[in-house]
């Protein structure tokens, strides 16, 4: 029945579940995913969830693509379309020449489908009811039911899922022989009536290598275990509710003293964030290292905060997994919309450091570096994740520890150096960086106490509403903020083959599909030196990218260009030359997106010669 | 906003206490309160509780909020570390130290407004949480620094100076610290310091969340006829149900008390509070007891003070977390970090 030839691809296509929140779908698909992965393929998943607990629609999102592009591609080669409630949407947003797979248990009006697909029924649900009498069973079992039917239609090695069922049910007996046997209920029946494979092929490749599987927000909260983290104060908030949750099973593993059991953590849900950052504050202020995790709305509370961290000076680290704002937004959408709140948190004049990561691996790397640099500024440092790292299994460079690497604890004085008769004071700029030394509260009987307040005060942290002494410190404030370009992750840059007058600045999550773009660029003529910024305040290597390209791409996910605004904005420089390049209905960019922005602009650049018009 | 630099020479005679410190060593800066201020005499008693408790000064740590209770921890302690936070947020701001430090002692100094109004919620949850600390409310019923306006403990009906009526409810934060279970509560007035003084250095020995309300009048906005928090009004309304004494390791008992008249209370650390009763029927471990009674006297106009209620085996948020005992803020990476092996199997674990 179709008109179009249906697509024939190995090991490169775009798999999407639509389910029913709360049907048990997501262990199925990410089983779906992982198992790909064992034959050597790598896989891009991607949760499309709503703002719910039961019943909305979800999708699962699974990225095929050997060549190893982590991006989302945009697109669907087959649907699986599990639930009737998006099922006009669903069908209508596959490729034409993609494949329909649906649960033909009930028949369906022809018009409910489409002439240029390909329209694979199973009868899931008359299979999963003759097989099992328990409901949720039923349910459950549907899931593993259309992982084998499609494990027959994709081609895919059977045994390697079993494998995996035999890993999740470990010591499980019962339930690892029948998810098995479920899997293979839908196989068989895949296998004895339909055509197996589709056009749509797994392989077995070698392309995965070492690399992990992993959640950007587990990977962080390692990183805040592995960067001494000892106190964690948070309060419930998609999408970073599972970096303290997954903080929590990371201590439970690592934190405990195998003779008392004790824990060396103090977790606390706060009531609210304000209470959140505040106890990460007075924890920082005594001498361990504190962070909450948050997302735009909790950021929006902890700016008063934020103030004091900066003004009083006092290490912390949020890790903001940003969601789509403004306000309530989409919390369930991913979006880099927090740039310019949080590198200009508060009210007076502040900026605060902000640490990029592109995926697990840096979010780990830098989570922990966060602490490092928290106590040697002595003030608030950003870990800016979004949704689309932090709640996605993300392939990743496995994650690396130096066993030698000690914490940088900053400039503290001791008892013993104020014994020495050591000059203290607090806000005192001893060593021309702008970074004083401070001291833990208990520390000497007689000296080296001083009283922390969010008012102005001089150098010996006495309180004065003197000018001069007030822009003293707000020059030595400025002088750290300086010092701290040195010290953050810099950019990196990879230049095009040919030389080029053309740039494109890109951060976060926006790296895979940056990567996969500057491909298709290339086939559209298109060249592009790459600078992929990973901190703020940036190095003096971003000025220097922007001198040397005649005009610099800037791409983002946010609708006011936030990023481009903050280095028009930081470096004084002519915004023209910097070409807003926006992403911001909530899904994630894609390689296609960034290729028909740019390379559409690249076009328009190419001016026509007058003469040659006319003539 | 000190101007004046406090003499540091004090009489060779001073009287010292068992560490050898005179009181001189548990002062502050001089105080830019209002002369006559309540805050001050609270000032005062805190200094002469830590110095008969004989604790090291730079052993506590003093946090507050914004206000001009918030501002008084300069005004003691000169050799601890302070920290005049943000409005409201002190209890947060605590709970983070303590975390971070089990062995200091923490004491939280706040106002009405800091911690009935904008703080209310911190209030509650700090309480909630069981956090080890000494929280003193110096409360006035109005917001002194920004001149005169109604806190949220301003009782109804009272009158501020310049003559309006407040329709509100007044929030009782003794009845709600006990309500959400903190295991040491009271309330005292800033004019009577030998009641306020053991029961601040009672508070500071118990282990849990202490919570104590010290009516303490504005004398520049809340100290006129028609006010429920004017030293007149209070010493009228004062309805004490006990006095007591804090004793402290191995000291003799050295009052007399007449039998009958006296009730003993061991805390968790050794230290005995001995509860002088003025009210015989008054049991300070009956919580729901407690809550009555302020409930009934509230209802006649009477202000009860005393101590209010004691559990003195209480436990507090770092039993809660099974924390251990050496302080968070002293482990490096040999302890805390799990090591390059760890990782090599968890990577495994994600293949």
């Amino acid at each position: 029945m179709s008109d179009k030839k249906p697509i024939s691809s190995v090991n490169d296509f775009v798999v999407r579940f639509a389910n029913v929140n709360g049907s048990g779908s997501a262990s199925a698909n990410e089983m779906f995913a992982r198992a790909i992965l064992r034959h050597g393929v790598p896989v891009s998943p991607r949760n499309i969830f709503p703002s719910n607990i039961q019943g909305l629609p979800t999708w699962y999102e699974v990225r095929v693509t050997e060549d190893g592009h982590l991006g989302a591609r945009g697109g669907v080669d087959m649907m699986v379309a599990m639930n009737p409630q998006t099922w006009d949407k669903d069908v209508a947003g596959i490729e034409p020449g993609g494949y329909l797979f649906y649960d033909s248990t009930k028949p369906m009006p022809s018009t409910k489908f489409r002439d240029d697909i390909t329209v694979i029924g199973v009868p899931l649900t008359a299979i999963t009811n003759s097989t099992y009498t328990d409901p949720r069973q039923r349910q459950l079992f549907k899931n593993i039911i259309y992982l084998g039917a499609l494990s027959a239609l994709l081609d895919m090695d059977p045994k390697l899922i079993e494998q995996l069922i035999g890993e999740q049910y470990k010591g499980k007996e019962k339930l690892l022989s029948s998810n098995v046997h479920a899997l293979h209920l839908g196989r068989d029946w895949a296998l004895q009536n339909l055509k197996c494979p589709t056009g749509l092929r797994v392989k077995k490749s070698d392309k995965v290598g070492d690399r992990i599987f992993i959640e950007g927000n587990s990977a962080a909260a390692l990183g805040a275990v592995y960067g001494g983290a000892t106190v964690c104060a948070w309060y419930p908030i998609t999408p970073s509710s599972s970096v303290a949750e997954a903080f929590t099973a990371h201590c439970k593993k690592y934190r405990h003293d195998p003779e008392t059991g004790k824990a060396k953590y103090a977790i606390v849900q706060g009531e609210d964030e304000l209470a959140s950052i505040g106890i990460v504050i007075g924890a920082s202020w005594n001498g361990a290292r504190a962070f909450t995790a948050t997302s735009g709305p909790g950021i929006s509370l902890m700016t008063e905060f934020i103030g004091l961290s900066y003004f009083a000076e006092i290490p912390a680290v949020i890790m903001n997994i940003q969601r789509a704002g403004p306000s309530t937004g989409m919390p369930t959408r991913t979006q880099q919309c927090d740039i310019i709140a949080c590198a200009y948190a508060s009210h007076g004049d502040t900026k605060h450091v902000l640490l990029f990561p592109e995926d697990p691996a840096e979010a780990f790397e830098f989570a922990a570096a966060a602490f490092d640099l928290a106590e040697r500024l002595q003030t608030t440092i950003f870990l800016m994740l979004d949704l689309d790292i932090g709640m996605n299994h993300r392939l990743c460079r496995p994650l690396k520890w130096d066993d030698a690497r000690q914490y940088d604890r900053g400039k503290i004085m001791t008892a013993e150096m104020l014994d020495e008769g050591r000059d203290f004071g607090r806000y005192l700029d001893v060593d021309g960086d702008g970074i004083p030394y401070r001291t833990y509260p208990g520390t000497h009987p007689t000296k080296g106490s001083y009283f922390t307040r969010g008012t102005s005060r001089d150098r010996y942290a006495r309180y004065s509403e003197e000018g001069s002494v007030y822009a003293d410190n707000m020059q030595r404030l400025m002088r750290k903020f300086e010092s701290a370009q040195d010290m953050v992750p810099r950019p990196l840059q990879a230049n095009a083959e040919r030389p080029t007058k053309y740039g494109v600045i890109y951060f976060g999550s926006t790296s895979p599909a940056m990567d996969e773009a500057i491909g298709l660029l290339d086939v559209r003529g298109h060249q592009l030196d790459r600078l992929r910024i990973r901190a703020f305040p940036f190095h003096s290597s971003v000025a220097s990218f922007l001198a040397e390209h005649d005009f610099v791409y800037v791409v983002e996910q946010n609708r006011d260009s936030q990023l481009r605004q903050l280095i028009v904005n930081e470096n004084g420089i002519d915004p023209v030359r910097l070409v807003p390049i926006v992403h911001y209905d909530g899904s994630p960019i894609t390689a296609r997106f960034i290729a028909k922005a740019i390379g559409d602009h690249q076009d328009h650049l190419k001016v026509t010669p007058l003469r040659k018009a006319v003539s | 906003m000190t101007y004046i630099a406090k003499p540091k020479f004090h009489h060779p005679g001073l009287k010292k206490n068992e560490l050898g410190y005179t009181h001189r060593d548990y002062e502050g800066k001089i105080s830019t309160l209002c002369a006559g201020c309540g805050h001050d005499s609270i000032t005062a008693s805190i200094i002469e509780a830590c110095y008969e408790l004989s604790i090291e000064p730079h052993r506590v740590a003093k946090i507050s909020g914004i206000g001009c209770s918030s501002k008084t921890p300069d005004y003691f302690l000169g050799n601890s570390h302070g920290f005049n936070s943000v409005h409201g947020r002190m209890p947060s701001v605590l709970t983070g130290a303590n975390l971070a430090n089990r062995d200091l002692i923490y004491l939280g100094v706040s106002g009405d407004g800091d911690s009935a109004s904008i703080g209310f919620g911190q209030f509650a949850h700090s309480i909630r949480r069981g956090v080890n600390m000494t929280y003193i409310v110096e409360n006035n019923g109005v917001y002194g620094l920004t001149k005169g306006q109604f806190s949220a403990t301003a009782d109804r009906g009272s009158k501020s100076k310049k003559g309006v009526t407040n329709t509100d409810n007044a929030i009782d934060l003794v009845a709600i610290a006990l309500q959400l279970g903190a295991t040491f509560v009271a309330r005292s007035f800033s004019g009577d310091k030998t009641q306020l003084v053991p029961l601040i250095a009672a508070a500071i020995r118990h282990k849990g969340a202490s919570f104590i309300d010290v009516i303490s009048p504005c004398i520049a906005f809340n100290n006129h006829a028609g006010s429920t928090k004017s030293f007149d009004y209070v010493r009228e309304h004062n309805d004490a149900v006990n006095r007591l004494d804090v004793l402290v390791g191995r000291d003799p008992i050295a009052v007399d008390y007449a039998p009958g008249t006296v009730q003993m209370v061991e805390q968790h650390d050794g230290s005995r509070i001995a509860l002088r009763k003025i009210d015989a029927d008054y049991d300070p471990h009956d919580r729901l007891g407690a809550q009555t009674f302020l409930a009934r006297h509230a209802a006649k106009g009477q202000i009860v003070t005393g101590l209010l209620y004691v559990d003195p085996d209480a436990d507090d948020l770092h039993e809660h977390l099974n924390t251990v005992e050496t302080p968070l803020n002293t482990l490096e990476a040999d302890t805390l970090c799990p090591g390059s092996a760890a990782l090599d199997k968890f990577n495994a674990s994600l293949r």
